[in-house]
């Protein structure tokens, strides 16, 4: 019995077991000059498990008495997630060397959050969601102070940390008014309960109290005042790496949550998500108009692209879960992109983050330009870029399920954002000519990821490169 | 959901195929003296092309949307980097404007498709759409859902086209643009609205253009004349013919909401002339800006002695502009206005008199610019045309004269399309009304 179980858990373990000894042996041995073979070695044991989950699993399993499910669900977000960590892992490694930032706990620790975020999206139970979530999130503060020798990159740290545990605060609350309300910290005796008919005041407030959790999570408004200071304070890589997979992994545990626990009172988060969905979009396209700087722009822009992913979770059906799991795909592909042109960004090797500095860009590096180009337009939702993909997705599953009045929000709002986005190719092609230039980026990692990623957004029109399916799989599993 | 790369043309959509087909080809011979960037300068105007193609056939409402969104990109490029000097403000301008009307339409294609199960464009001119009235927020909706819709694709096809109100971002691209960008501008992305109106509004939601119509044939009529009057007082010879054509474009919308056999007739032969014609004017500026660099009226004046061969081809294409009996222009009013007089004879008077109007700011240009004594020191060494921009010309010179004097070269191809559109429109409307009878003596 027991062996069956593990073997379920059996990705996370092995994961876990790298981790341990990866510290280990760095600590005892070489220690930082193990940093780059770490680095890819961690890579390269995340594509292995991403394969080894993406071909193998199979069916709904569930280990612990339900406490740790593994589904297609699961299996989707998982693979998205580690694929994601080994392209921010990889891209990070030459930027972080060079910065001195290479310590060998960098890779561990990554290492580790993803082992919580795997957990995270298997949650089957209070318990297991609370455990996963705090596991990534303790590995992600301090990954985000990184930088010791700078206040910018602590202060990120301390204020990530600070408001993290205020929202876990919220969030073990509300996880505890559930249990108290319905007996169990189970999902599956949660949404019996709900079911039920015993639907009591409590058991909503719970539920209100672990959603403004998890919208902490997620970053979306109001519990997003982290967003900007932790992005622009901590080293680029990292920023990339917050923008990235812990995304995904939240915006899952949402929909599972909210879904396995609650899905029996649709009706009554429905309007809480679609009202976070909204005022995201609406403050993400307007706070980042007047940002200068690069990472507190795409701080923002995260914030607006969460909302339209709440769009497709506040419909409440199997469409709305999976516009959401594409539209976080597709979210994820192009943040790789444009993190990997924000890390080549740099003037006589100090990075740089003004977005000023991008003037006539197009003229130096005319590859290089086109690719940023395509990757705007996409996060902008401009047909034929795959981002207008995703958002039709959301607006339809949102528009069906009776939300027109959010669809309708949400494009005006991509409206809104097209201007800041428009703002960067102003630059980079129409702006002056500028006093210093960019130091011509010599780094090919960085190059071929923000090439295969504009590549991506204009050739996955074809047929979003299956993921469609793959999500609709996904998402039909989570809701029943 | 299912979307497919489908295309296809029908008796409307392949004029404005062979339009852009056709114009195109001038366009590059045009941007001769283009020397900036002139790699990227080819490729963002074949992209356009693709792109404004792909417009007229396609026949998945996505496909659609992909083709007439992707099309802003590059014309931002095109004002944004080789455009006059405040390029920037009216690239933006440009974009979010037409952006904002779009998206709308946007949430609208996904309501159709959730209605209709399809993105197929044939099959869902077939599909019937709620036409029930409702209330919305306390506000009676009268006919109901298509209604709704046909407003959502309105604001599209409305700031496209452009319709007065929502015209601004014209002049201000137009004036902006490169030449070849204002030809592109002028002689075919403004037809994708009037397209647009033919294609989706009046088939798909019979109902809702004709609770809309008299307001769209007053606002119409407003534009023609109001535009007008504008145009008279422009200093700058681009913004003037800019004004000119959101007036001409007046004709083609009034044309198009008469719903009748002429009016839709005049409206598609008025945008293919126009083409034509407001292409031929905007590289008439171009000749003189390349040779002065000023689209100023006033640094002008007695071009006609020294450009004979100029200040003929500005004649005639003025002249056809203002609706000369004889050249393409004077077709499509004439249509257009026969069409409205069946429906709304208030709107035909006041149109009528934008006629009047188009004619004295057209001469007007033309007498302060090409006649008069040749007084500017600095025109004296103008010269005339070289032979590449006459060749330019010629084919624009002989499509308008030969549209003048033989229509039916038009009509024939358009005549059975309109047809079947006008009788299914009012087919719809029939049926909507019967329903609508049954369910109030029910």
């Amino acid at each position: 019995m027991i062996q069956a179980e593990l073997n379920i858990i059996m990705p996370e373990i092995i994961l876990s077991l790298f981790a341990i000894g990866a510290l280990l042996g760095a600590v005892y041995t070489s220690k930082d000059k193990m940093g780059p073979a770490l680095v890819w070695a961690t890579a390269g044991v995340f594509i292995a498990l991403a394969l080894w989950i993406g071909a193998n699993g199979a069916g709904t399993n569930e280990a612990f008495g339900g406490m740790f499910i593994d589904d297609a669900f699961s299996r989707f977000a998982k693979v998205a997630i580690l694929i994601s960590s080994a392209a921010v892992l990889v891209m990070s490694q030459e930027y972080m060397q060079r910065k001195g930032l290479l310590r060998f706990e960098y890779p561990v620790l990554v290492a580790l959050s993803v082992v919580g975020m795997m957990v995270m999206v298997s949650a089957g139970d209070l318990m297991t969601l609370y455990m996963g979530l705090e596991l990534q999130s303790l590995a992600l503060y301090v990954v985000a102070s990184l930088r010791r020798d700078s206040a910018r990159s602590t202060e990120a740290g301390l204020k990530y940390f600070v408001l993290g545990a205020l929202s876990s605060g919220l969030l073990l609350y509300g996880a505890s008014l559930t249990y108290g309300f319905a007996g169990t910290t189970l999902f599956s005796g949660i949404i019996q309960t709900a079911i039920e008919g015993h639907k009591s005041i409590g058991l909503l407030f719970g539920l209100v109290f672990i959603v403004a959790g998890l919208a902490f999570k997620v970053s979306a408004v109001p519990f997003h005042m982290w967003t900007p200071d932790v992005y622009e304070g901590s080293p680029t890589p990292v920023t990339a790496f917050f923008a990235t997979a812990p995304k995904i992994a939240a915006m899952a545990l949402f929909a599972r949550v909210l879904h396995d626990a609650f899905g029996g009172a649709v009706s009554d988060w429905s309007q809480t998500i679609a009202l976070l969905s909204v005022v995201s979009m609406f403050l993400g396209a307007f706070a980042a108009i007047g940002q200068t700087n690069i990472k507190r722009l795409m701080a923002f822009s995260s914030i607006a692209h969460m909302g339209y992913a709440l769009m497709g979770l506040a419909a409440g059906t199997v469409l709305g879960v999976q516009a959401m799991l594409v539209y976080m795909v597709i979210y994820v592909t192009m943040n790789i992109g444009t993190f990997a042109f924000i890390l080549s960004m740099e003037k006589d090797g100090q990075a740089i983050t003004d977005i000023g500095a991008l003037n006539q860009y197009a003229k130096r590096e005319p590859g290089k330009a086109l690719a940023m180009l395509i990757l705007l337009f996409s996060m902008a939702g401009v047909p034929p870029m795959v981002g207008f993909f995703g958002k039709l997705y959301v607006l339809r599953a949102a528009y069906d399920a009776g939300l027109a009045w959010l669809a309708v929000a949400g494009v005006i709002a991509s409206v809104i954002g097209a201007y800041y986005y428009l703002r960067i190719v102003f630059y980079m092609y129409f702006g002056e000519e500028p006093d210093e230039t960019l130091d011509k980026s010599k780094s090919p990692v960085l190059w071929g990821f923000l090439m295969a990623t504009a590549a991506v957004m204009v050739l996955g029109l074809v047929n979003l490169f299956g993921i469609e399916s793959a999500a609709a799989a996904a998402a039909a599993t989570l809701v029943n | 959901m299912r979307m497919q790369y489908k295309m296809g043309v029908d008796g409307i959509s392949v004029l404005f195929v062979m339009l852009t087909t056709f114009m195109m080809p001038l366009v590059i011979a045009a941007s001769w003296d283009v020397n900036t960037r002139v790699k990227e300068y080819m490729i963002a105007f074949l992209l356009l092309e693709t792109l404004m193609l792909g417009v007229f056939m396609a026949l998945d409402l996505v496909l659609f949307y992909v083709f007439f969104e992707a099309g802003l990109i590059p014309m931002f490029l095109i004002i944004g980097i080789w455009g006059g000097a405040n390029r920037i403000y009216a690239s933006f301008k440009f974009f979010l404007y037409t952006f904002l009307g779009s998206v709308l339409m946007l949430v609208a294609m996904v309501a159709m498709f959730v209605d209709a199960g399809t993105t197929d464009i044939p099959t869902l001119m077939s599909h019937t759409f709620g036409s029930e009235s409702f209330s919305l927020l306390g506000i009676q909706v009268v006919g109901g859902l298509q209604t709704l819709m046909f407003l959502a694709f309105f604001a599209s096809f409305a700031v496209k086209m452009p319709m007065w109100p929502v015209h601004t971002w014209l002049p201000d691209a137009h004036v902006q643009a490169p030449t070849a960008g204002s030809v592109v501008l002028a002689a075919i992305l403004l037809k994708m609205g009037g397209y647009g109106f033919l294609r989706f509004s009046l088939p798909m939601f019979p109902v809702g253009a004709d609770v809309m119509t008299p307001l769209i044939l007053w606002m119409s009529a407003i534009a023609i004349v109001y535009t007008s009057l504008v145009a008279l007082v422009q200093e700058d010879m681009k913004k003037l013919i800019a004004y000119s054509s959101v007036a001409h474009m007046g004709y083609v919308t009034m044309g198009i909401f008469a719903a009748n056999q002429q009016g839709i007739d005049g409206a598609i032969f008025q945008m293919i002339s126009h083409g034509f014609i407001s292409g031929a004017l905007f590289l008439c500026v171009g000749v003189i800006y390349d040779r002065m660099h000023t689209r100023e009226i006033d640094a002008y004046g007695g071009l006609v002695t020294r450009m004979p061969a100029y200040a003929l081809i500005f004649m005639f294409f003025t002249m056809a502009n203002v609706g000369l009996p004889g050249t393409s222009g004077f077709v499509g009013e004439f249509l257009t206005l026969i069409g409205v007089f069946q429906v709304n004879t208030w709107v035909a008077a006041v149109a009528t008199a934008g006629v009047i109007l188009s004619a004295a700011y057209a001469l007007w240009l033309y007498r302060r610019v090409v006649m008069g004594d040749l007084i500017k020191e600095s025109l004296r060494t103008i010269t005339d045309m070289t032979t590449r921009e006459r060749v330019i010309f010629a084919p624009l010179v002989v499509m308008t004269l030969l549209l003048g004097v033989y229509p039916a070269l038009v009509l024939d191809i358009i005549g059975p399309s309109v047809e079947a559109l006008v009788s299914n429109y009012e087919t719809a409307l029939a049926s909507a009304q019967d329903a609508l009878q049954t369910a109030a003596t029910n």
